[in-house]
């Protein structure tokens, strides 16, 4: 056995708190390695190369490298073991910046320590570490797109235009989203059903679209390239197969019950309310309009950021339709971005609305006088208060998620962030991606997003599903559960345990069954089986147990930092 | 033969682009001036708001790039001319020379040992020296070394050769000259970045008069493990370690004299550079005086929380009128206006976070393409709404800062997008 162990500085991320000429000597006299190297960044194009390079040159037949995080970067290091003509499942990562620097950056000596008893961990499990194989599963080239709002439509028309076979899954009676609603959009000021309606005649005459409407989705089972949906449209059940899944199921206007007069007074109307109302009815005149942003970002915790842009718009159409009336703008900070949104934000000035800067600490107030709407407010600038007289106030509130998208996460098995939005598998790299390979996500459902921005990650979005069924094929991770048919009972707690429907019991056999493209390989169902027939690859229970025995030889040190076993994907 | 599509540009957007397209299974050509591929995203320390490392994230796209089949990288490279149309351009690329045999070179770094010369390095906004024979940082990709021909003994002078002397692997070539090589593509992308707008001429602020008033650039090299002060921050009139430190948004940008537009991003990285001071240096005191605070990106709202509570950050309503130096101890004095009064903060170091503008060669391309730039010199999409991707000229595709200020996931979006863009008009039926 020649275990080669690779430890990596980051730059300073790690080599900053680990002594790692320390941890070299250390780990130099563990059992079964045979070469230690360091690197600046192992992971940079030479870094690999020089790994590449030193498992043929020392003819090593299990590698061990202690760096960042897998999550990231496990996979460049498998490949290049397989470059290296190794099996890639013959390699270990030892996490010591994010599960050692980064946590200890106070304590290096004991840092350094424990990066050693981490490595120590590593070569023990990869001394027992055997060659799996990758398989291939073939992909449907079709896609479901949950959704028919503009970031939906988007989605579908593009895949569609692209070869693609598309479901599109609307749970209105007809498709369109919010877009029904609003008015004029900004930054064209293009009507928004004029738009809206090329769009869907587009859809209608797409042949490799389906637009499924007044339909919900029931069940999606199976994985990527091959998932089995089930949906209800008018009480019947509709099934099909599909390789990918983009959400697009959008979000909703904050309703600010209770907060600035809403619900009390008439005059007080959110900015949707009021697209809808000029939409809609003529008005002869409107007097004096109060716009009021931030309504509600204390209550769901973040900045709506399309608000401000919006309160621009419509207040650049109120007084360019209604020139005698005066618009008020009360704000905190404008959002607005860009070279486009600023010269907006200008151009409302240029038209003659006011903007009046408050505190979110000392928010205005609304007040009846003689029937008449009042708003109060601290202007910052002039550092006074000022009383205005409200014809009409319009609340700027954020978008927010929809009530049905923690039921739509479960049935998908993808996360809600602490905002209530999904949540993509990477915020700067891998936006439009979920964790769960073949499901993807756009459009305002991702997040607070203007037109423009739904359509850039609408593209997004199917960009990424072309690629996968561009490709045809899926390669499926051995990491997944293996059974002892010897061993196991058929007591069924594992058939139970799985959160994927991976695990079914043989009548016959009166054993279970392991599928292994459902399993995840998450390991529940192995710590609960009681007679230990079940067997994870690449956390063997013989592998686990190594890495316990070789850190508790090593003797008890009572300043010792906490050390932990954690599944992989959470660091 | 597989369909091919140029990419015109190697930071983050078009690295996205190129590992989408190549994904996708067609043949692309990622064609980029600079020497090595990364872009400004290879500078960065962290990356906001998530603060991870912005290497850690970036290598591993570089080094999937350079390793991809069906990508062909064309660094040191520009292109010259554009002729055809959607389905059938020719491009014509000019390949400056390295004077490096790229296929010999190891990227061993004896020949930089050896050179003789010392020019300030790009790479850590000068602040640091780099030789005339160099691999520009240490992720570079390609990583080889480069022969920089304005400052090399022996092309400006005739003397020396000694890195010829010391290279193992034979892989210096003083004869190499610019090469034009024709490729045919189907669909262009352009994906070319920003630059950092220059504070000098706003003289009120002394940049360049003043050491210790730096860009916000610099100020990412500094606190960079990898770079010149090896993490430190330390200033540049003596080296100590600044305690207070004050940040001026908006500066070249939100400004008629300069650039009218926001540039979108600042006021986040403002707060992440103010975060990476505070965990460098607990003690220290930290400023931002902004113009509106600009929340970019989902988590913005979030991050600048975090970045008042827990960080105890202070934001400053205010744009600083003069900063002045006290000639002894270089420290600096901003006067800026709070209400109707004039005060002022003692700083040891003052970051300008400048804003950041099309790049100097941006209209050239335009004209080679054929491409609208707006009055700023952003490329124009088709149709903000209907197209943002799209540009006038069917089948080329623009992304990222140069398209409009974006910040790195809205820059990610936007080249997954233009690369969809691009499958739909080839595989278009």
């Amino acid at each position: 056995m020649k275990i080669g162990v690779f430890i990596c500085h980051c730059g300073l991320n790690i080599a900053g708190v680990i002594n790692i000429q320390k941890v070299i000597s250390a780990v130099k006299n563990f059992e079964n390695v045979f070469h230690v190297e360091d690197n600046i960044y192992s992971c940079s194009a030479s870094g690999l190369q020089q790994i590449k390079d030193s498992i043929k040159k020392y003819d090593l037949d299990r590698v061990v490298v202690a760096a960042c995080t897998p999550r990231t970067h496990e996979y460049l290091y498998r490949e290049v073991c397989r470059e290296a003509g190794l099996n890639p499942y013959v390699f270990e990562f030892v996490n010591i910046r994010e599960q050692c620097s980064w946590v200890h950056m106070n304590e290096p000596e004991k840092a350094t320590e424990k990066a050693i008893d981490l490595i120590r961990m590593g070569v023990a499990k990869a001394a027992l570490l055997r060659p799996l194989e990758v398989k291939e599963v073939e992909v449907e080239p079709s896609v479901m797109v949950i959704g028919a709002g503009i970031s939906g439509i988007t989605a579908a028309l593009n895949l569609s235009k692209s070869g693609f076979k598309v479901y599109l899954v609307e749970k209105e009676p007809k498709i369109g989203g919010t877009l029904n609603d609003l008015n004029l959009l900004f930054p064209t000021h293009i009507n928004s059903l004029e738009l809206l309606n090329n769009y869907i005649n587009e859809v209608y005459n797409e042949e490799r679209i389906t637009a499924l409407t007044s339909t919900t989705l029931k069940d999606v089972k199976g994985f990527v390239g091959n998932f089995d949906v089930t949906v209800v449209r008018e009480g019947e059940e509709i099934r099909f197969k599909v390789g990918a899944i983009i959400v697009a199921t959008g979000s909703v206007e904050f309703k600010p019950n209770g907060l600035f007069g809403y619900g009390k007074y008439t005059q007080v109307v959110t900015q949707l309310q009021f697209e809808k109302a000029i939409k809609t009815m003529e008005i002869e005149k409107v007097g004096n309009v109060v716009m009021i942003q931030c309504v509600g970002l204390k209550e769901v915790g973040y900045c709506g950021r399309i608000c401000c842009v919006v309160a621009l718009k419509n207040a650049i159409l109120i007084k360019q339709k209604y020139p005698n009336s005066q618009v008020y703008v009360l704000f905190t900070d404008m959002q607005a971005h860009g070279p486009t949104y600023e010269s907006y934000y200008k151009k409302a000035k240029e038209e003659g609305i006011r903007f009046i800067r408050f505190n979110l600490e000392k928010p205005p107030e609304i007040f009846a006088e003689n029937d008449k709407l009042m708003t109060k407010v601290y202007d910052i600038t002039l550092g006074e208060e000022i009383e205005l007289p409200s014809d009409l106030v319009i609340l700027s509130t954020p978008l927010v998620q929809r009530n049905e998208s923690s039921e739509l996460s479960k049935i998908l098995k993808v996360p809600l962030g602490k905002d209530g939005f999904f949540l993509e598998a990477h915020k700067k790299l891998r936006p439009a991606e979920f964790m769960t390979d073949g499901v993807f996500i756009c459009g305002a459902a991702h997040a607070p997003k203007d037109v423009q921005e739904c359509v850039e990650s609408a593209l997004a979005a199917a960009g990424k599903a072309a690629i996968l069924l561009a490709k045809g094929k899926v390669r499926r991770e051995p990491i997944t559960v293996e059974l002892d048919e010897q061993l196991c009972s058929g007591c069924r707690i594992c058939e139970g345990i799985c959160p994927f429907g991976a695990l079914t019991l043989d009548y016959v056999k009166k054993t279970i069954t392991v599928n292994g493209i459902l399993c995840k390989g998450c390991g529940a169902c192995v710590s609960a089986c009681p007679t230990k027939a079940l067997n994870q690859n690449c956390f063997e229970n013989n592998q686990i147990t190594a890495m316990i025995r070789s850190l508790s030889t090593w003797g008890h040190r009572p300043e010792a930092l906490d050390m932990e076993m954690e599944c992989e994907k959470c660091d | 033969m597989p369909k091919s599509v140029l990419v015109v540009g190697g930071g983050v957007a078009g690295l996205q682009a190129s590992l989408d397209l190549a994904e996708m299974g067609f043949k692309v050509y990622l064609v980029e001036k600079n020497p090595s591929i990364g872009g400004h995203m290879a500078q960065l320390d962290k990356t906001f708001p998530t603060n991870d490392c912005s290497m850690c994230i970036l290598g591993p796209k570089m080094v999937e790039v350079v390793r991809h089949p069906n990508i062909q990288l064309l660094t040191y490279s520009e292109i010259v001319k554009v002729s055809g149309f959607a389905g059938k351009f020719e491009v014509k690329v000019l390949k400056n020379p390295r004077f490096i045999e790229v296929e010999k070179c190891t990227g061993c770094g004896v020949c930089t040992e050896k050179c003789p010369v010392k020019v300030p390095n790009e790479f850590d906004v000068s602040m640091s020296a780099r030789k005339a024979i160099y691999v520009p940082f240490p992720q570079s990709v390609p990583h080889v070394s480069i022969i920089d021909k304005n400052h090399c003994l022996f092309l400006k002078k005739g003397i020396c050769r000694i890195c010829e002397k010391f290279c193992q692997a034979n892989a210096i070539n003083f004869n190499q000259k610019p090469e034009e090589i024709t490729l045919n593509v189907s669909c262009i992308i352009v994906s070319t970045g920003f630059e950092l707008y220059d504070p000098t001429p706003i003289s009120e602020y002394g940049y360049k008069q003043h050491k210790n008033v730096i860009t916000a650039l610099e100020f990412e090299r500094l606190i960079s493990a990898s770079g010149p002060t090896a993490g430190q921050l330390r200033r540049p009139s003596d080296g100590k370690i600044p305690e207070r430190i004050v940040f001026v948004q908006c500066v070249g940008s939100r400004d008629e004299k300069n650039n009218p537009y926001c540039c979108s991003v600042c006021c986040m990285f403002a707060t992440k550079e103010a975060m990476l001071i505070k965990e460098h240096y607990p003690q220290s005191e930290v400023y931002i005086l902004y113009t509106d605070l600009r929340r970019s990106g989902k988590g913005g709202q979030e991050y600048t929380n975090r970045a008042k509570e827990e960080y105890k950050i202070n934001y400053i309503r205010s744009r600083p009128s003069e900063i002045i130096e006290d000639p002894e101890t270089k420290n600096l004095k901003v006067l800026y206006n709070d209400g109707n009064k004039v005060k002022s903060l003692e700083a040891e170091l003052v970051v300008l976070c400048n804003t950041l503008t099309p790049t100097k060669e941006a209209k050239k391309l335009s004209e080679i393409l054929g491409i609208e730039i707006d009055e700023y010199g952003f490329y124009k999409a088709k149709d903000p709404l209907q197209a943002p991707v799209d540009t006038n000229v069917p089948g080329i595709f623009v992304c990222g800062f140069c398209k409009e200020p974006s910040n790195i996931t809205e820059s990610v979006f936007q080249a997954s997008a233009a690369a969809s863009r691009a499958l739909e008009l080839l595989k278009g039926v």
